[in-house]
């Protein structure tokens, strides 16, 4: 019992929760020097790859999760529980002082920080030293021969607001992690989404989120417009609009969204991540049979969004699968070979090459869809395709019909980040309390000569002026 | 007028604005190597800031001017791209510097802070002289990413904190040196005009308090944006890391002081390292960090 009491004071002092703060400052420190799985798993695999000794040490310390590792939640854990056994009962305190008197005039004045004697008594000088004062609102403790004041009390109230705000935060960063989704989905122009948690590409789900929670609306892509600057290429804007209806069934209303406006509905907003393009084909087989026609999602691999993607068609006999690259505006040179040098649809081309035999889709390995495993395949044709061209490749026709702009949305419920705003704002507050709020205290003695004395807490400067201003007063 | 124009005219206000800190620069050198006096026997020197306050005067307006024209410069850079001067590291940088500047005219209207004009006068030429040699990228449009108001909120609380706190960091350091000196048995002759230790421990730790809350709010604000860009409050980039650990550390110096009562050369290191973390942030994720604040157009 005695040990626990012990640990808990110990934890609960400000000096284990400052450690554990710097703690906290110094474990993050490394999830900003190695890559992160939440953030660039490609970088991570890389990592691997490279030095995949040193990479197996550093994940069994959970480097490359660092954010949510064990030992980093201790910390922050230890943190929030320290933060709040030092921070509550000096809370309790506090509130009990309101409206106590200051304390009582010690006997010698002459040893305080501040110190100054009145060169002759003045008749009434307790009475007009309470009236300066209260009127530097000093709450003022008045006695026989003394007055004893005090000021600054706010202080210590934007202090603990602010230490307060701070565990206000922790929860709502808690919140989110326990009661949250974030979401993923790749949308062609033109296509609907249905909010549930099949319709995306991927979707996590926080602990204690169950599915019935998520915010029961419907988006149908109507258009996306993307706008570079002429000389530099870079983006300049982007606008998606979409038809939304929230419950699904409902009317659909007209909704713009752009990166830095999101769609809300509730705790779900819906964002703006990423875009690219979808080249629209056809593909029949010898015979003329339509075997595949639709919008196939290629990745941007630049920012001119020279793009790559696959066309996998197992049901041919035998499967076929097409390696390609969708470039918006093609260009040439010797070095690079084909490359696109725009990001919008001046002069597009569709780059192929035909594989034929196993696509190995059988294996049970789950495959990407923007690569084909060209090992158990051979190449039967190479062609670059201009738009509405078709290609005949000995076992069929691609016919290049087109291309669709596709948007990734992202879809993120956090229910705590109200909370985190609030915690933050009064945050902000306490801290402007209680760092420009000066404390001191005042004590006049008139027992036959008049001494005032003072004392600044935290060493803030400026006491002398203030007694040397009573003083004055006093004088007259 | 044409944007291009506008970039220019900006470009010739910033080269003005290094040459008049050139001048700032030579005239607070000369400010304090002349002030020594010599004696005939060659043994005594000593010090006489009498003979050279009208060198520290030309500094100080120079040092002004040089403001000036630092302000229209990036004035100009915004115009000309119709928006604030702060889409890439070169606009970063030369705000940056008149932050810095800035804080030290501002310093200097309340304090007795002349002798740190040649220290600010070097950190500024260097800054701009990184900027427009290695940094400099063509007046252009911002890219989706940046185009909001908090662009405008989040950066220049930022860059104003940055300041203010490499001022306190170049007081700390003086302390430091100063600190040495008076230890090894006393200051140097061109060192005996500057403040008390004392004095710049407390400044340095005024500085703090005062742009601690200032910098807190950049970063909150820069959690509200990425909340509407990116989808999440705070995901652990690196520059949010780094701003993080920038917070902390300053917090730590903060605590130290007023409840642990630190004082003198441990506040002073502290201070350095927190001022340091800052400055990593800044050049080591701008130019070689990956993540998500990869604006510096490098």
């Amino acid at each position: 019992m005695e040990i626990l009491r012990w640990a808990w004071r110990q934890l609960t002092s400000m000096r284990t929760a400052l450690i554990l703060l710097m703690m906290l400052g110094l474990a993050s420190i490394p999830g900003s020097l190695f890559p992160q799985r939440n953030q660039n798993p490609m970088k991570v695999r890389e990592f691997f790859k490279n030095n995949p000794t040193l990479a197996q040490w550093l994940d069994k310390a959970s480097i490359f999760d660092l954010y949510s590792s064990p030992w980093f939640s201790a910390i922050y854990i230890l943190l929030f529980i320290s933060l709040i056994g030092c921070v509550l009962p000096r809370t309790f305190e506090h509130i009990k002082a309101i409206g106590k008197k200051p304390p009582l005039t010690p006997k010698f004045l002459d040893r305080m920080e501040g110190f100054v004697e009145l060169d002759r008594p003045v008749v009434g000088s307790l009475d007009l030293a309470e009236k300066w004062l209260k009127k530097n609102r000093f709450r003022v403790r008045r006695e026989e021969l003394s007055i004893s004041a005090e000021k600054g009390y706010s202080r210590e109230s934007g202090n603990l607001l602010f230490h307060l705000s701070l565990i206000l935060i922790l929860f709502a960063v808690a919140a989110g992690g326990l009661y949250g989704s974030k979401g993923e989905t790749i949308l062609n122009v033109g296509e609907r989404f249905i909010n549930t948690p099949t319709s995306y590409d991927n979707i996590s789900f926080a602990k204690f989120q169950r599915e019935g929670n998520m915010a029961p609306f419907s988006l149908r892509v109507l258009d996306f417009k993307a706008s570079y600057d002429v000389k530099t290429n870079a983006p300049t804007d982007y606008t998606l609009q979409v038809a939304a209806a929230n419950p699904i069934g409902s009317k659909e209303i007209l909704k713009t969204i752009k990166v830095n406006s999101p769609l809300t509905y509730g705790s779900t907003k819906i964002y703006l991540q990423a875009n690219g393009y979808s080249p629209v084909v056809a593909i029949r087989d010898k015979s003329g049979k339509l075997i595949f026609e639709g919008a196939v999602t290629f990745l941007p691999q630049d920012g001119n969004l020279t793009s790559i993607g696959a066309i996998k068609l197992p049901d041919m006999n035998p499967q076929i699968g097409m390696v390609a690259s969708f470039l918006p505006t093609a260009d040439r040179s010797p070095t690079r070979g084909a490359f696109s040098s725009f990001p919008e649809v001046l002069d597009p081309r569709l780059l192929v090459s035909v594989w034929m035999g196993d696509l190995g889709l059988d294996s049970g390995t789950p495959q990407s869809v923007y690569r084909v495993d060209t090992s158990k395949m051979k190449r039967i044709g190479l062609k670059a395709l201009k738009l509405n061209e078709t290609y005949n490749f000995g076992e069929g026709t691609l016919a290049f019909e087109g291309y669709k702009s596709w948007v990734n949305l992202q879809i993120v419920d956090d229910p705590g980040k109200l909370y985190a705003l609030f915690g933050a704002i009064f945050a902000i507050l306490g801290l402007l309390i209680s760092l420009f709020t000066r404390q001191r205290r005042i004590w006049i003695k008139a027992d036959g000569r008049v001494q005032i004395a003072g004392l600044a807490k935290n060493g803030v400067p400026g006491l002398d002026e203030e007694l040397a201003a009573l003083k004055k007063s006093l004088e007259g | 007028m044409t944007s291009r124009n506008l970039a220019y005219l900006s470009n010739y206000a910033i080269y003005s604005a290094m040459f008049l800190y050139t001048i700032a620069f030579f005239a607070h050198a000369v400010e304090v190597s002349f002030s020594v006096k010599t004696t005939e026997d060659n043994e005594k020197t000593s010090f006489d800031f009498s003979r050279t306050d009208r060198a520290g005067r030309i500094g100080t307006a120079m040092m002004i001017l040089g403001f000036i024209f630092l302000f229209a410069g990036v004035i100009l850079r915004g115009a000309s791209a119709h928006r604030v001067p702060w889409g890439n590291m070169y606009e970063f940088s030369i705000t940056g510097a008149l932050a810095f500047s800035g804080a030290y005219l501002f310093a200097l209207m309340k304090y007795k802070l002349r002798w740190l004009g040649l220290p600010v006068s070097i950190a500024v030429l260097l800054t701009l002289g990184t900027a427009v040699t290695v940094l400099y990228r063509p007046s252009a449009p911002l890219v989706p990413a940046l185009k909001s108001t908090w662009l405008a909120i989040h950066v220049s609380a930022a860059i104003v904190s940055g300041g203010v706190f490499l001022l306190a960091n170049t007081i700390a350091a003086t302390y430091l040196i100063l600190d040495r000196m008076e230890e090894r048995g006393g200051r140097s002759e061109w060192a005996k005009k500057l403040p008390s230790l004392e004095a710049l421990d407390q400044l340095s730790y005024r500085l703090v308090a005062f742009v601690f809350p200032l910098w807190t709010f950049a970063v909150i604000a820069g959690a509200i944006w990425a909340e509407s860009a990116w989808g999440r409050y705070w995901g652990w980039d690196p520059k949010e890391t780094w701003a993080f650990i920038t917070w902390v550390a300053y917090a730590a110096y903060l605590h130290a002081r007023v409840t642990a009562g630190w004082r003198g050369r441990k506040a002073a290191w502290l201070c350095l390292f927190a001022g340091s973390t800052f400055l990593f942030n800044y050049i080591y994720v701008n130019i070689y960090g990956t993540g998500r604040h990869t604006y510096s157009g490098l």
